[in-house]
């Protein structure tokens, strides 16, 4: 015969009481771990459509990235520096520009800190009509090959130079010529070597021939002046022309920026704009489920409290019918020689036996509910901190719950019960 | 082994009232004797016991039990003192409903933690009821109730039996075993005090003393 035994035995033969009581202390567990797992369950569902939704929108990033690079490669040089003098309206008339500037101004823009072009072009054009071939018309295009930017990495020119003594010509004026590759021509008197005609582009640059720089500022006499950079401009979102004016000018003031292809960087512009959109509705979705997660745990935070002080308090109502159906039995108990404490030991005891048959049934009840409500399979959710917390609480409730009646019953004067009956 | 000295006792009743219940009552019984108390209907009786036995304090007078004075104890040591000392019989038995006749039996050895299935199982011989040790009361007869009740007050060899009427409920046959076993335990030197109605039960005590 010992406590434990006698708790058994009256739970065993009051088993509607005990039930009640298991009850009360197994919703407010399962309210608890119900909760977390459900939170947990929510975190975890949430933190995984958030990864997969980030990895598309990163790679349909850099999927376009790709495309973007290969548009503006496409496109090639999109950008033109030229001297400020030239008019505009008789350059787009005649297709030539007429007036100079210095060639070290490429130098300058790639010795600063240019970020909005790449991939400069130093050249002079010139349209004149080919003396020893018929007075065939051409332009005539001398490039020195790209200038690195001092502050960029070396990037694969889009354009390479023209070796001296060396032409490459464009599609129309191959045909004309009716000469292969390797063969010796001469223009305005000096000798040279075709290295290579282009496929038709159906563009100017059909009727082009293009030979070393020096060579041609030597031949039209403009030693050390170019007409023109062509520049490649850098994927940039916003109004780019202005900005890349502005930069422009504020390093070389004697000169005016012009842009083309704009349709096509537009293009590049909307999809560039797609991705700023999907990065905004991720940004947007995480924002609005860390509201949601946040509504949901300030729920909890007020709903499991009240739960569980609903629970304490049946508990305490039940155990105090306990109480009172026991009167009696405490009274003879209290006749036996039994000490207050002891009294309090058995309803205490059997208080902690409900916790524990409490914490296990709700925790179970509540792992399975918050499972199924979170879409995971119940197990999955429940650590170690939620099965210790539902355990402190369950045993909490019920202590805290029976405390009071079994306060009374330890104070029960049996005198007067016996007394009574 | 039981004497008390000028003890009275008055209930205050929820309306206000004192209920005097007894007044200077000089009474002892030495070991070995069995004492009959009597009376009318209200004179006191019960409530005698229960201050004889340590379970109430009286308003006045003094007791001793076994040498020892309980009132002078505190809550929890009177508590032991019961526990090794006093033994109780009531009218109604009192038994623990949800516990056999055996568990009932050793009920007293959670207040005195002397546990001793062998003389459980030997005061449940002695009282007729082996047949009966795996039973709850509510499947025993009066009688057998009685006797359990009465195995329970021996189980921690008090010195003093106080008993209330224990064969009020009781047949002759039944109400005779239970005086026996009273007679049997003032004969091995215990003080016994029995509240009665019945002629033949006090016909069994050494000494009647009359209340009211
Ligand atoms: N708890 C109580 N509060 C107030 N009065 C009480 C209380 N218990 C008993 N009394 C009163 O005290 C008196 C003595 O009661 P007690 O029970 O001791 O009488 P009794 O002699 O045992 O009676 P009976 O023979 O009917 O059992 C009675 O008048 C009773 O009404
Ligand atoms: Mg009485």
């Amino acid at each position: 015969m010992n406590i434990w035994h006698f708790v058994l035995r009256e739970i065993r033969h009051r088993k509607l009481n005990a039930l009640l009581t298991a009850v009360s202390v197994a919703v407010a567990t399962a309210c608890l771990s119900g909760a977390l797992v459900l939170l947990k369950a929510d975190a975890e569902s949430s933190e995984k459509a958030l990864a997969a939704k980030q990895q598309a929108v990163e790679s349909a990033g850099a999927e376009l990235q790709d495309a973007m690079r290969k548009i503006m490669k496409g496109l090639g040089f999109n950008v033109v520096i030229l001297p400020k003098d030239q008019d505009l309206q008789e350059m787009h008339l005649t297709g030539m520009i007429n007036k100079t500037m210095p060639e070290d101004y490429v130098d300058r823009l790639a010795n600063s800190n240019i970020v909005t072009v790449n991939h400069l072009l130093p050249t002079v054009t010139k349209k004149l009509n080919w003396p020893e071939q018929n007075g065939l018309p051409i332009v005539l295009y001398g490039t020195r090959g790209e200038v690195p930017i001092a502050h960029r990495d070396p990037k694969k020119p889009l354009l390479d130079a023209v070796p001296r003594g060396s032409m490459i010509v464009g599609y129309q004026i191959g045909l004309k010529l009716g000469l292969g590759d390797g063969a010796e021509v001469t223009l305005l008197g000096k000798p040279f070597k075709i290295l290579k005609t282009h496929g038709e582009r159906g563009s100017i640059d059909d009727s082009t021939v293009w030979i070393n720089l020096r060579e041609a500022q030597e031949m039209l006499g403009m030693e050390n002046l170019i007409h023109a950079i062509q520049a490649l401009e850098c994927h940039c979102a916003g109004d780019r022309i202005s900005q890349i004016r502005q930069e422009i000018i504020s390093i070389l003031p004697g000169t005016q920026a012009i842009e083309r292809g704009a349709p096509a960087l537009a293009r590049a512009e909307a999809r560039d704009q797609a991705k700023v959109t999907a990065q905004q509705s991720l940004a947007d979705e995480i924002e609005s489920r860390n509201e949601l997660r946040g509504q949901r745990e300030r729920f909890a935070a007020f709903m499991v409290p009240l739960a569980t002080l609903g629970c304490a308090l049946l508990m305490g109502l039940t155990t105090l019918a306990n109480v009172r159906q026991r009167r009696q039995e405490i009274a003879i108990l209290g006749a036996l020689g039994l000490r207050s404490r002891q009294v309090l030991g058995i309803f205490l005891g059997k208080a902690l036996l409900i916790g524990v048959v409490g914490a296990i049934v709700g925790l179970i009840v509540g792992a399975l509910v918050g499972g199924v409500l979170g879409g995971s399979e119940g197990g999955a959710g429940v650590d170690g901190a939620t099965v210790a917390l539902s355990f402190a609480l369950a045993i909490g409730v019920a202590l805290l719950g029976s405390w009071l009646p079994a306060l009374i019953a330890s104070r029960q004067d049996a005198a007067t019960v016996l007394q009574q009956d | 082994m039981i004497r008390l000295d000028k003890v009275g006792h008055h209930y205050s009743s929820p309306d206000g009232g004192d209920v005097v219940a007894i007044k200077d009552v000089n009474l002892s019984v030495a070991a070995g004797k069995f004492v009959a108390l009597k009376g009318p209907s209200g004179c006191g009786k019960s409530t005698l016991l229960l201050i004889a036995g340590g379970l109430l304090r009286p308003t006045s007078g003094d007791v001793e039990i076994a040498g020892v004075e309980p009132y002078k104890l505190s809550l929890e040591e009177r508590a032991a003192f019961r526990a090794n000392t006093v033994g109780f019989v009531f009218q109604q038995f009192h038994l623990v409903p949800y516990l056999d006749v055996l568990d009932n039996v050793l009920a007293p050895s959670l207040a005195s933690g002397r546990k001793d299935w062998k003389r459980a199982e030997a005061l449940v011989e002695q009282f007729g009821l082996t047949h009966r040790a795996h039973h709850t009361p509510s499947a025993l007869s009066t009688g057998e109730r009685q006797r359990a009740a009465m195995a329970r007050a021996l189980y921690n060899e008090p010195k003093v039996l106080l008993a209330d009427e224990p064969t009020g409920n009781l047949d002759p046959e039944n109400a005779a075993i239970v005086l026996k076993q009273l007679v049997a335990f003032a004969d091995q030197g215990g003080a016994v005090l029995m509240v009665t109605h019945a002629s033949d039960a006090s016909s069994v005590a050494d000494e009647i003393i009359t209340l009211g």
